[in-house]
């Protein structure tokens, strides 16, 4: 009887002292959700640093959240925030901040920027991606998976049709002269390989905002209420994009479907490919022949756009949560883990101090394609931005996919979609 | 006595009750009274706006182009899927060798989840290297892009619907042959009648409970699954494969215009109760056999 008595009191000792060991005096638990839209292994890179993470601090417990693709993340997101449970933190497009404050969902970093070394950190960012990522003097998002397209060419298919593997087009004209060379067809004239591949399915205004900007022309002002669809510069821009199928025929024709593009590269289907950097490892791991990589072709000047997702700050949390949230982000994109990033998917480390470090030194020695999407960043500009942006750019997106299949000619299509976009910025002038 | 009777009565009917005006009628009448709103964004409140909303929608070119393609998404579904889940359902009623594996074959596209069957036809659809265009280029045809045509769009996500629902159908229609007795046909058989005389004086006519059910069935999914669209085409290109379900998603969860999405979910009801009233009222006359 006694023995038991000892027994029972031993264990409720144990579990007194099992819930106290679980329960420290500061716990902090928060919800950080996250799109993946590269192949490759982006979603268990997270997982990991975010375990990395919680070893490090063992009062914090984040629970990361795969949220599909960009467009499913910012549906959770606004769903959930509206519902009273957002998360305390998300990566999701840097395009969707006007969004975003318009729903009075994020807030600015600022308030939890306080020493000398903090502010040192939010200015060490390059300015391209910066861009997306401030308005009215603030800043909402901290670039985390950023990226810009570049264009990925087969060395052997420029070998095998008397081109020399190793220069890429430079400019719009090379592309199509090398284009032509390198569209092959068998004996019945059906294409067996195209010369170029930029998918326009689903969000086509990203790709064709590189010809917009080479050819000089920037889509959206800086306070996201103005649209410049319907400049003339745009109209070329398209109709050259139009062109490589219609007249040029070195593009498959019709709507290319973005998430086939680097199966269709490896495939042989397509000697050259517009897409994101942050495909970069996929390809590496998975192109069977010697592939390079540049920046995309110039026309009137070299040009991209920035793109990929930021960290957003979501109000409705506590302040300490907050805190926690904001000494999380400052940590994952610290050199260190950002190159681990970097490493394992192609996005292009948004911190000069990560290219800095020995890590990405040596990864770069021995791959140097990692270091053409930065490089581009100089001749990059913002995303385009606006508030309301998911329906702008679907707007936009409508008229180049009419362009694309020949429904409407390249500037009925464009002043169509600016009429449109007028009519909803008109209320945020 | 009575009115026992009638609180017993009342309180066997509350659980159901609750659940449907829940689930159902309170959504319903808070989707209309929110269509007379405008939305609200971070700075602007939601005003009163009268019928601003429904203005928009009839001047709204969008609205009018996913509801011509859902009438053609409807024409091109319905009496397909269920033409062939009777032919199936006829071939699959007799004895043979392997019947169950026929049977289940035939069913199986209706276990798989919408979202999975729509990924494998996107592989079937893509251009190149897709199986479409493998068994094509077998025949010497060039490169097909049917997801990327404004022309084929909607036809390829008929073809996966039908696929998709063809085999469903099938089991009622199965249900309804073998619910037929054999004598029937056997005494028509005596009198000379040829396979498809049977067929059209007998076995049709008497499936007709049935063809009426599958048929409201048939009507509500071509409203209701636009899952696959998510995945082959996301309405593209410039919504010649959107339906009206997938405007309604894209209006109120991408756009958060949730004021416009409620205008036309509002009329999306009225249409699929107008539906409803006219399957019932005109159909259900001619539906038994006397």
């Amino acid at each position: 009887m006694t023995m038991l008595a000892n027994l029972l009191k031993g264990a409720a000792a144990a579990a007194a002292l099992a819930i106290s060991a679980a329960a420290p005096a500061r716990a902090v638990d928060l919800q950080f959700y996250f799109p993946v839209a590269v192949g490759g292994g982006a979603a268990e890179t997270i997982q990991a640093l975010t375990d990395e993470y919680m070893q490090l601090n063992p009062d914090v417990k984040i629970d990361a959240v795969y949220a599909g693709s960009y467009q499913d993340t910012i549906t959770k997101v606004i769903t959930a925030a509206r519902g009273g449970n957002a998360p305390q933190l998300s990566v999701a497009l840097s395009v969707d901040m006007f969004t975003l404050i318009d729903e009075g969902l994020i807030l600015p970093f600022d308030d939890f920027i306080k020493t000398e070394e903090d502010k040192a950190w939010l200015n060490s960012f390059y300015p391209a991606f910066m861009e997306n990522s401030q308005t009215g003097g603030k800043t909402y998002g901290i670039p985390f998976q950023r990226s810009t397209p570049v264009l990925y060419w087969n060395k052997a298919a420029f070998a095998a049709a008397g081109l020399d593997p190793e220069t890429p087009p430079a400019t719009w004209d090379e592309m199509v002269e090398m284009g032509k060379t390198l569209t092959r067809r068998d004996a019945n004239g059906n294409v067996t390989q195209w010369g170029v591949r930029i998918p326009t399915s689903g969000f086509p205004y990203w790709l064709f905002q590189g010809l917009t900007t080479q050819n000089d022309a920037i889509l959206a002002n800086a306070d996201g209420n103005e649209t410049n669809f319907d400049d003339p510069r745009v109209v070329e821009a398209l109709q050259y994009l139009v062109d490589l199928s219609t007249r040029h025929e070195i593009m498959e024709p019709g709507i290319v479907e973005w998430g086939a593009t680097p199966k269709a590269f490896f495939e042989g289907q397509a000697a050259m490919m517009w897409t994101t950097t942050g495909n970069l490892t996929n390809v590496r791991a998975n192109a069977p022949f010697d592939f390079g990589v540049a920046m995309l072709p110039a026309n009137k000047r070299r040009g991209a756009p920035t793109g990929g997702g930021n960290f957003y700050l979501f109000d409705g949390s506590s302040e300490e949560q907050l805190a926690e949230a904001v000494d999380f982000i400052k940590w994952i994109t610290g050199p260190e883990q950002s190159a681990k990033w970097t490493m394992a998917t192609g996005y292009v480390a948004p911190r000069p101090a990560t290219w800095d470090t020995e890590t990405m030194k040596a990864y770069a020695a021995d791959f140097p394609y990692v270091l053409v999407a930065r490089d581009q960043l100089d001749h990059a500009v913002a995303e385009l931005s606006t508030y309301q942006n998911q329906r702008i750019t679907q707007i936009f997106n409508d008229a180049l996919a009419a362009a694309i299949t020949g429904q409407k000619d390249a500037a009925t299509a464009l002043a169509e979609a600016q009429a449109q976009a007028d009519a909803i910025l008109a209320a945020y002038r | 006595m009575l009115t026992r009777q009638w609180v017993h009565g009342w309180l066997l009917l509350m659980p159901a009750l609750t659940f449907i005006f829940l689930f159902t009628h309170i959504p319903a009448v808070v989707t209309v009274w929110n269509s007379f709103f405008s939305t609200a964004r971070g700075r602007r409140p939601s005003v009163f706006v009268g019928l601003d909303n429904y203005e928009r929608l009839i001047n709204d070119p969008v609205f009018w182009k996913v509801l011509s393609n859902n009438l053609w998404f409807a024409l091109g579904t319905i009496p397909t899927s269920i033409a062939l889940a009777i032919a199936m359902a006829l071939f699959v009623n007799r004895q043979f060798l392997g019947r169950s594996l026929v049977r289940m074959a035939y069913f199986t596209p209706t276990v798989l989840p919408l979202i999975a069957v729509a990924n494998i036809w996107l592989f079937f659809y893509t251009p190149g290297f897709g199986l479409v265009d493998q068994i094509l280029g077998a025949f010497d045809h060039g490169q097909t892009n049917l997801l990327g045509n404004p022309d084929t769009a909607l036809a390829a996500i008929v073809v996966v619907s039908v696929w998709k629902e063809a085999g469903f159908f099938m089991i009622f229609y199965l249900a309804a042959l073998q619910a037929i007795p054999p004598q029937l046909a056997e005494a028509a058989r005596i009198e000379g009648a040829g396979g498809w005389t049977i067929f059209r004086r007998i076995t049709f006519p008497l499936m007709m409970p049935t063809t009426l059910f599958v048929s409201i069935n048939a009507v509500i999914n071509s409203f209701r699954l636009v899952d696959h669209i998510f995945i082959l085409t996301a309405g593209g290109p410039d919504n010649a494969s959107s339906l009206l379900l997938y405007y309604i998603y894209e209006t109120s969860f991408r756009f958060w215009d949730t004021a416009y999405g409620a205008t036309l979910t509002v009329a999306m009801l009225a249409l699929l109760c107008l539906l409803a009233i006219g399957q019932f009222f005109l159909f259900d006359r001619r539906v038994h056999y006397k």
